[in-house]
């Protein structure tokens, strides 16, 4: 399994997927300056929701490349071959996911921050909650990837999965930064569910998407 | 766990689809021959061989020793090096001497030369020979092969044969669906 999260971390960057989710990230969060003017106060006020809103959006990003080419070309096969449990593979590729598109985005958030006049204790907060909520956000995509796999036209499809499903993390990862530790731990609760339960279920699609 | 791989009145199932039954014995060291028109199940057979397919009814019974599977999808990651690409399998396989497995598995596949050349550079028949590469180097006592002769000369074809003569010399078994006429001393005909 070490293997299998090794080898999808290095396709996670080589394909310069990271760089892509960054970008992608960063442009959303430019959007908001350009689209409700130079207002400071606002901009402040409403930066944290909208670095939630733009690291949503940039983790729908990779979900098409996740499963569906293992599946195509046959991985996911010789792993079952193999007698791997296809919810231990999809954990596998969860950790690699969120190892290949978490710290580039926290790393982006301040820079994201920086551009929002973000003060330095709401991106603290932003920070830990993007920490927490990340792998539930990972969780997700693979489990969105692994549902439609088999499926034409995925990419269109995918955020209108994802994205009702990453509603809660939204709230309450939004709703930390004025919230403070409770909210941080609602978050924390949300993602530990998503995390505990996408494997069993990207595992069941991967299987159904095989036979 | 016996030594032959015995399947008894298998029906495979894909979608709504129902194949008829099937029934064989493959003891140490035989070959099976699966031919049939297009569309008649014969890879579905071969991936509940594998186990990764749906059994409607009946019983397969897999030899102990390991299976290997080679169908159309070569399942090497594209932007490896060759070598690289199969010494991921084979270290899943055979944990502590891929390399020198890899190694073996290339040459007997005249593949050596081209070990450093990213997978998606490779031809169609190269392609082919390397997914046997990675069959041969994964140890395993029971090869599926999903129409291995596809793309390959008449220079590899012929490797091929001594390839699977070498397995069944040392007791494993070859399972093969195929369309082309493949002469190997001694297969079982199933016919789909």
């Amino acid at each position: 399994m070490i293997a299998l999260v090794w080898r999808d971390l290095r396709q996670g960057y080589a394909g310069g997927g990271a760089t892509l989710v960054v970008a992608f990230f960063l442009l959303v969060a430019i959007l908001f300056p350009f689209a409700i003017g130079p207002d400071t106060a606002l901009l402040s006020r409403i930066g944290g929701g909208v670095i939630w809103a733009a690291a949503l959006l940039a983790a729908l990003m990779p979900v098409e490349r996740l499963v569906a080419p293992d599946l195509e070309s046959g991985v996911l096969d010789q792993l079952a071959v193999r007698g791997a449990s296809l919810a231990a593979v999809a954990a596998a590729k969860m950790l690699a996911h969120w190892l290949a598109f978490a710290p580039p985005l926290m790393l982006a958030a301040v820079i994201a921050a920086g551009l929002l006049d973000l003060p330095g204790e709401t991106l603290l907060l932003v920070e830990a909650g993007l920490l927490l909520g990340t792998p539930g956000l990972a969780a997700l995509a693979v489990a969105t990837a692994a549902l439609l796999a088999g499926a034409r036209g995925a990419g269109a499809v995918a955020g209108l999965v994802m994205l009702p499903l990453a509603v809660p993390l939204l709230i309450f990862g939004a709703g930390a930064i004025t919230g403070g530790p409770s909210g941080l731990k609602l978050l924390a609760a949300t993602s530990l569910l998503l995390v505990a339960g996408a494997p069993l279920v990207a595992g069941a699609a991967i299987r159904a998407a095989m036979e | 766990m016996s030594d032959a791989l015995v399947v008894d009145r298998l029906v495979v199932t894909r979608g709504e689809r129902r194949f008829s039954p099937v029934s064989f014995v493959a003891p140490p060291g035989g070959a099976v021959l699966v031919t049939g028109p297009n569309g008649v199940g014969k890879s579905s057979l071969l991936r509940v061989l594998a186990g990764i397919g749906r059994i409607g009814e009946g019983d397969v019974v897999r030899p102990a020793g390991g299976v290997a599977l080679m169908d159309e999808a070569h399942a090497l990651d594209r932007t490896l090096p060759l070598g690289a690409a199969l010494r991921f399998w084979a270290r899943l396989d055979v944990a502590p001497e891929s390399a020198t497995r890899v190694a073996a598995a290339l040459a007997d596949v005249d593949l050596t030369e081209l070990a450093a050349v990213p997978v998606r550079l490779l031809s169609a028949g190269q392609r082919r020979r390397a997914a046997l590469a990675r069959v041969v180097a994964s140890g395993a006592r029971l090869w599926l092969l999903d129409e291995p002769g596809n793309a390959l000369d008449a220079a590899a074809l012929d490797r091929l044969s001594a390839l699977i003569a070498r397995h069944r010399a040392r007791g494993g078994i070859v399972v093969a669906a195929t369309h082309q006429p493949l002469a190997w001393p001694g297969a079982e005909q199933v016919r789909l």
